[in-house]
């Protein structure tokens, strides 16, 4: 091999290493915002499973309150409706003045709904004590996914930064 | 966090479900009470509840006792002229307590009470594995 050519090659090889710095530098950044995204979409659903869950703690307290009418949410359409007031902004804070702290994605209050009687009883409760354990116990298993979701992100997170070096 | 919530739910419809407990033990203990400290018979007594909003949340919906009502079932005559407490004719005036009654209301209570210390411990678990996100 010539001179020449030896320092082409590494000259070739510096310029590489500059471009693949760079393209690592971005991906970097890529990686971080999309954590950002897929995580601000779990928290989402963590918050909503964690307002179904009080929802359901009402109804499980209220099972011989007279006239107390069973709600639960519809968590598709509320985890749909927060998720697009998140990306169309809707909801966010309105900044009138230049210091003002502009604010999105907040979990806004999902629409209740009342329950369909399963069972009438002559004290106007609807609560149907087995429909709303199912319901509890199918929340928190949800609720948990979500978190492990959560804990999953962060865990490649950690992997892509320690290098898999040792 | 909403999921606070539930703590404060779960234990008003504890502290409900013991009231209404409570109630129930004084109607059994005082079944037979012919004269109570006003020298009238016992009437059986039965908790009213009320939903009521916990916290600054709308979905959180606790319980709350509002009153404690005499029950207005007859009371129960009997008759028994040997008793000091009979009338001029032999009858005896006996507490309304219906004793059938009062057991289904006490496994009632119960089992609501167990059924919020359940919800009140899901919600513990819940929040304690949110606390150890990243760690694992």
């Amino acid at each position: 091999m010539s001179k020449k050519q030896k320092q082409s090659r590494q000259q070739l090889s510096s310029s590489a290493a500059v471009a693949k710095s760079q393209a690592g530098k971005n991906d970097g950044e890529e990686i971080m915002s999309r954590l950002d995204d897929l995580m601000g979409f779990h928290k989402t659903a963590i918050d909503l499973r964690s307002q179904r869950q009080s929802v359901l703690a009402s109804n499980i307290a209220n099972a011989d309150t007279p006239n107390y009418k069973a709600r639960d949410m519809n968590f598709g359409e509320a985890l749909r409706g927060a998720v697009q007031g998140r990306a169309g902004q809707p909801l966010a804070l309105a900044t009138s003045a230049p210091r003002h702290i502009a604010m999105s994605g907040m979990v806004t209050s999902a629409n209740l709904q009342y329950r369909p009687e399963m069972q009438s009883s002559v004290d106007g409760n609807t609560v149907d004590m087995d429909t709303e354990r199912a319901a509890m116990a199918e929340n928190s298993l949800q609720y948990e996914a979500s978190l492990s979701f959560i804990n999953g992100l962060l865990k490649s997170m950690q992997t892509a930064v320690s290098g898999q070096n040792g | 966090m909403s999921m606070f919530d539930v703590f404060g739910i779960a234990s008003s419809a504890m502290h409900a479900q013991s009231k209404r407990l409570n109630t129930t033990a004084s109607n059994l203990a005082n079944a037979e009470s012919v004269a109570g400290p006003d020298g009238k018979p016992y009437h059986a007594k039965q908790v009213v509840f009320q939903a009521q909003q916990v916290g600054s949340s709308p979905y959180a919906t606790g319980v709350q006792v509002t009153q404690v009502v005499e029950s207005a079932a007859p009371m129960r005559i009997v008759y028994d002229p040997k008793n000091p407490a009979a009338d001029e004719k032999g009858y005896v005036t006996m507490p309304n307590v219906d004793v059938v009654e009062e057991m289904t209301n006490m496994i009632s209570a119960s089992r609501a009470y167990q059924t919020n210390v359940e919800m009140m411990n899901t919600a513990k678990a819940l929040l304690q594995k949110t606390l150890t996100i990243g760690q694992g």
